[in-house]
């Protein structure tokens, strides 16, 4: 039988009616490999009858084939999930439980403990009520809890049980449990932490997971499930100002144009004013639309479709708001940042930023400090590697619309995605927007890009060479220079060397550096085309993604992405710096191919390999590109 | 109204994640089997996107031994909703002959299902599908993220899947990936129910207990569908009252002996059940973690 079976008897209607009026709380178990979290989960399922008779006979069979439990029932095997990690005994990913009582429906994300992936908790973490803290009671408040804790207090869950498991190893004593709370209290307040419960407890025997049973009666709190089934369920955000951000247009037809999105927070009726941000236009809600009906009002979490009573132009990205409180809208913002990938994450190089519904570039401008998540010390840093959490700056290319991530998850928390591989690589909270120096502006100047592009007869554009070094970079573009400087162009050849020499001679060969040389270089060639010159940019540019950065500067045609490709021997071969030999003997760290990457264009304009092209062909083929693309024509070239 | 119920936020997210995958991906398509999952993922559809018909297509990889019951109730469905339906068979196999006596039900759904699945995502170059997954079905799904990213060749990587946090998804994706999506992702099996029950949707009649032909085959029991059903000696059909709990190929999926002919009925005998969904289903049974391979190899 499974749980919530007494009393259907006759009467299924009325049991069906009481499920329907249940809520939902979603919580996280977070512990330490050894804690027993999949033991304490896969005894609520246990326990809560949710378990069926092919699943216990599979489960029989297992425990007594790769089992811990000495053939008894090891309930840690129905949770751990996948074939590599019930090989290993850990687990290595988020997974998500369902279980039901009475009185509610749980979903409960299971997270790892191990170091390495602190992501996958802070996933998990992100959409629970509550978290379940696992203590062994042997071993007592570790560095991992402090992690977790510290993880759980990050993400904004108000309320925590920690859980004192393991407890018929101590032989139930209460007072190995009363200084584990000691403990836990003492670091908890520095965390902010307050709403914490205690219960001691064994997954393993089920002693206060869902029966007090009687082994110790000097607890006098809630049983876990007791705990659970009573929580008040989510944050009070239906109290919120109203916040609707827009997922998409709907408009089937002329009569109807609604806009669809989940209520992030507040509610809203038929005839509220409300105000679209960022642009700042007003209108009344004429309709509030859920599934095929007309709403009286919605509430936070609902999904709907709103009509509005004016024609505006709103897009996907847009929040609606209630007009009396408006969603403040800021491109400058101090973040928190957890970074989930194994490519670090470097100031400077553009990632795009989601957050609600809307996606824009976002570039972190300053790394403030890192958080030691054992110890909560503050680090500098100058790049952030997989699972470490900053303090940083984000500028936006675009205004968003937002709340404070304390105020409001749906629309102060983001994620970050790369642009390249395209995988979210990081997440992050709004913590405080940073107001712009008002006085700066754009200053509107009566001579532009066409008029100085027009007095020297040309299209403005950009050739950028990258390859290795020694790929024979710099020896093309000095001879594609002096073709085009023949030819009447006014040119101008930025080399990776002299410009290390002047603006960057501040930069290193770190990544981080390496990314802000190129986004210098970038800014300038882009003045330069500016100017109207046709702008030669020769280095070595590794990282796709800047090269894309730079690419984005420019009009449609006008980035032409040159690939210079040399094989990593024959470059070495020919060392024409010593460079190689250097980087070899280890006398140079950073030495892009050595031992830092090169990440070849996946689609560069022109593809020259060097194997079989001299420079002068090459360079010939340059300039047979410029003219395809239609960049230089030679019947209008100014002849003096 | 203040507080939603635990159908109600699930309905909500649902209709979220459809939203998102329409605003964001080029072309996506429904992957519509019939069951009562898809009944509930297409009634969620045509929710979130009222007044509008989902822009998108429904689409059955038809391995041609469904029930005839499940042919009819969904081309019955796309008409009465006026919807469209792209049906798409293995060309292959049926040029083999394929079928789950034959080449027994591995190999079956191999071909006409895993196969025929990548062959139509592929022909039509849809870049997201939408699947009736739950993650409650099966340990390996437990993991499984809603939005679940596949390479050029349909394969899942558990090592590849993107972190999912908040109500924020990623559906950006690099040339010839494509996403499989799973909006039920959160519903348990009597969620399902009782969802259907509240919104009274309509589900294929095998789902009730009616007077049917079975034979018992390896403790299962068998409807005979059709004249290809190949009897063994001395074997003889009989009516027996049965109904289905999950519905697939006909000679695939075991019925129960069951009464239970109305909505609460079914219902009842559910919570008092003591055999998961899967169960009847013979596929799962090969190996214990034969749900994670296929998955690898890009079946749903």
């Amino acid at each position: 039988m499974r749980a919530g079976t007494s009393g259907i008897g006759g009467d299924v209607m009325a049991y069906l009616e009481a499920q329907g009026r249940k809520d939902l709380l979603r919580f996280i178990t977070c512990g330490s490999v050894d804690d027993g979290k999949s033991t304490l989960i896969g005894r609520l399922l246990y326990e809560s009858h949710m378990l069926f008779d092919d699943q216990l006979s599979a489960l029989q069979s297992d425990s007594k084939k790769v089992g811990t439990q000495g053939g008894e029932l090891d309930f840690a095997l129905l949770v751990d999930g996948l074939a590599a990690e019930r090989e290993q005994g850990i687990t290595i990913d988020v997974a998500y439980r369902f279980f039901a009582t009475e009185k509610r429906k749980y979903i409960v994300a299971d997270t790892p403990g191990h170091e390495q992936y602190t992501r996958n908790m802070v996933t998990g973490a992100s959409t629970a009520d509550v978290a379940v803290i696992l203590i062994d009671a042997r071993r007592g408040v570790l560095t991992q809890t402090r992690r977790h804790s510290f993880l759980v207090s990050l993400i904004g869950i108000r309320r925590v049980v920690v859980a004192i498991n393991k407890m018929d190893l101590v032989a139930y004593g209460a007072a190995v449990a009363q200084r584990i709370e000691a403990d836990y209290r003492a670091f908890a307040q520095q965390l902010g932490l307050t709403d914490i419960t205690f219960i001691p407890l064994s997954a393993l025997r089920g002693d206060n997971v869902i029966e007090a049973g009687t082994q110790m009666p000097w607890y006098q709190g809630p049983t876990l499930m007791q705990f659970l089934e009573t929580v008040p369920v989510g944050q009070s955000t239906a109290d919120q100002p109203f916040r609707l951000p827009v997922q998409w247009v709907n408009r089937p037809n002329q009569e109807f144009r609604g806009f669809a999105g989940r209520v992030a927070s507040g509610s809203v009726a038929p005839g509220d004013a409300v105000v679209v941000l960022p642009s700042g236009r007003s209108s009344r809600v004429a309709r509030v639309v859920g599934g095929s009906n007309d709403l009286q009002s919605a509430v936070a979490g609902q999904s709907i479709t709103l009509t509005l009573t004016d024609e505006i132009d709103i897009s996907r990205g847009d929040v609606i708001a209630k007009a009396a409180a408006p969603a403040p809208v800021a491109d400058q913002f101090d973040a928190t940042v957890v970074w989930m990938s194994e490519e670090p994450l470097l100031p400077g190089r553009p990632y795009l930023l989601k957050c609600g519904t809307r996606t824009l570039t976002a570039t972190v401008t300053a790394i403030h400090h890192k958080t030691d998540v054992n110890t909560l010390a503050q680090n500098p840093a100058r790049q952030l590697e997989l699972n470490e959490i900053a303090s940083c700056r984000l500028t936006l290319d675009r205004p968003l619309a937002y709340d404070l991530y304390d105020d409001n998850h749906d629309t102060g928390g983001f994620i970050l995605i790369d642009r390249i591989g395209n995988g979210t690589v990081g997440a992050g909270m709004l913590r405080a927007a940073i107001a712009r120096d008002n006085n700066l502006r754009w200053q509107r100047l009566d001579v532009n890009k066409q008029n100085r592009a027009a007095q020297k007869g040309q299209k403005p554009c950009v050739l950028w060479f990258t390859g290795l070094s020694g790929a024979g970079k710099s020896t093309i573009a000095n001879l594609v220079e002096k073709r085009l400087f023949e030819m009447g162009r006014h040119t101008y050849l930025l080399d990776g060397d002299n410009v290390r020499h002047g603006l960057n001679r501040d930069l290193g060969f770190s990544d981080t550096d390496r990314v802000e040389n190129i986004r210098r270089v970038a800014e300038v060639s882009r003045l330069m085309s500016d100017a109207g010159l046709i702008v030669l940019v020769s280095f070595i540019s590794p990282f796709r993604s800047e090269r894309a950065m730079a690419r984005e500067l420019f009009g449609a045609g006008e980035f032409i992405e040159v690939f210079v490709d040399t094989d990593l021997a024959e470059a070495e071969r020919r060392d024409p710096k010593g460079l190689y030999r250097k980087a070899r003997s280890g006398e140079l760290r950073n030495f892009t191919g050595i031992d830092s990457p090169y990440e070849p264009p996946v689609n560069p304009e022109l593809h020259i390999r060097t194997a079989n092209t001299t420079a002068e062909e090459a360079a010939e083929q340059v300039i047979v590109q410029l003219r395809q693309a239609g960049m230089i024509d030679v019947d209008a070239v100014f002849l003096p | 109204m203040n507080r939603l119920s635990h159908l109600e936020k699930l309905e909500a997210e649902s209709i979220h994640i459809m939203r998102e995958v329409v605003a964001e991906c080029e072309h996506p398509v429904m992957l519509y089997s019939i069951g009562k999952d898809s009944s509930v993922m297409l009634h969620l559809a045509m929710k979130a996107f009222y007044p509008a018909k989902p822009p998108f297509p429904l689409m059955h990889i038809d391995t041609t031994w469904k029930f005839r019951e499940m042919i009819a109730f969904r081309d019955a469905t796309v008409q009465r909703l006026g919807l469209d339906l792209l049906v798409h068979i293995n060309p292959d196999g049926v040029a083999m002959n394929v079928g789950p006596f034959s080449h027994g039900s591995a190999v079956h759904t191999d071909i006409m299902k895993t196969q025929g699945l990548k062959q139509a995502l592929d022909r039509f170059g849809f870049d997201a599908a939408f699947g009736g997954a739950r993650r409650d079905e099966e340990k390996s799904r437990a993991k499984e993220r809603v939005f679940s990213i596949r390479s050029a060749q349909h394969r899942w990587d558990p090592k590849r899947q993107r972190p999912e946090l908040w109500q924020l998804y990623n559906a950006r994706k690099s040339k010839g990936e494509s996403i499989r999506v799973f909006p039920l992702s959160n519903w348990t099996e009597l969620d399902i129910w009782q969802y259907i029950h509240q919104e009274q949707i309509p589900i294929v009649p095998l789902y009730f207990a009616a007077p049917r032909p079975v034979v018992e085959r390896d403790g299962a029991l068998i409807m005979v569908d059709d004249e290809r059903m190949p009897l063994h000696p001395g074997e003889k059909p009989q009516m027996r009252s049965v109904r289905f709990r999950t519905l697939g190929c006909y000679p695939l999926t075991g019925a129960i002996e069951s009464t239970a002919d109305t909505l609460p009925g079914i219902i009842e005998e559910m919570l008092l059940s003591t055999t998961s969904e899967r169960q009847g289903r013979v596929i799962d049974k090969d190996a214990n973690a034969s749900m994670e391979q296929k998955k690898q190899e890009g079946y749903f």
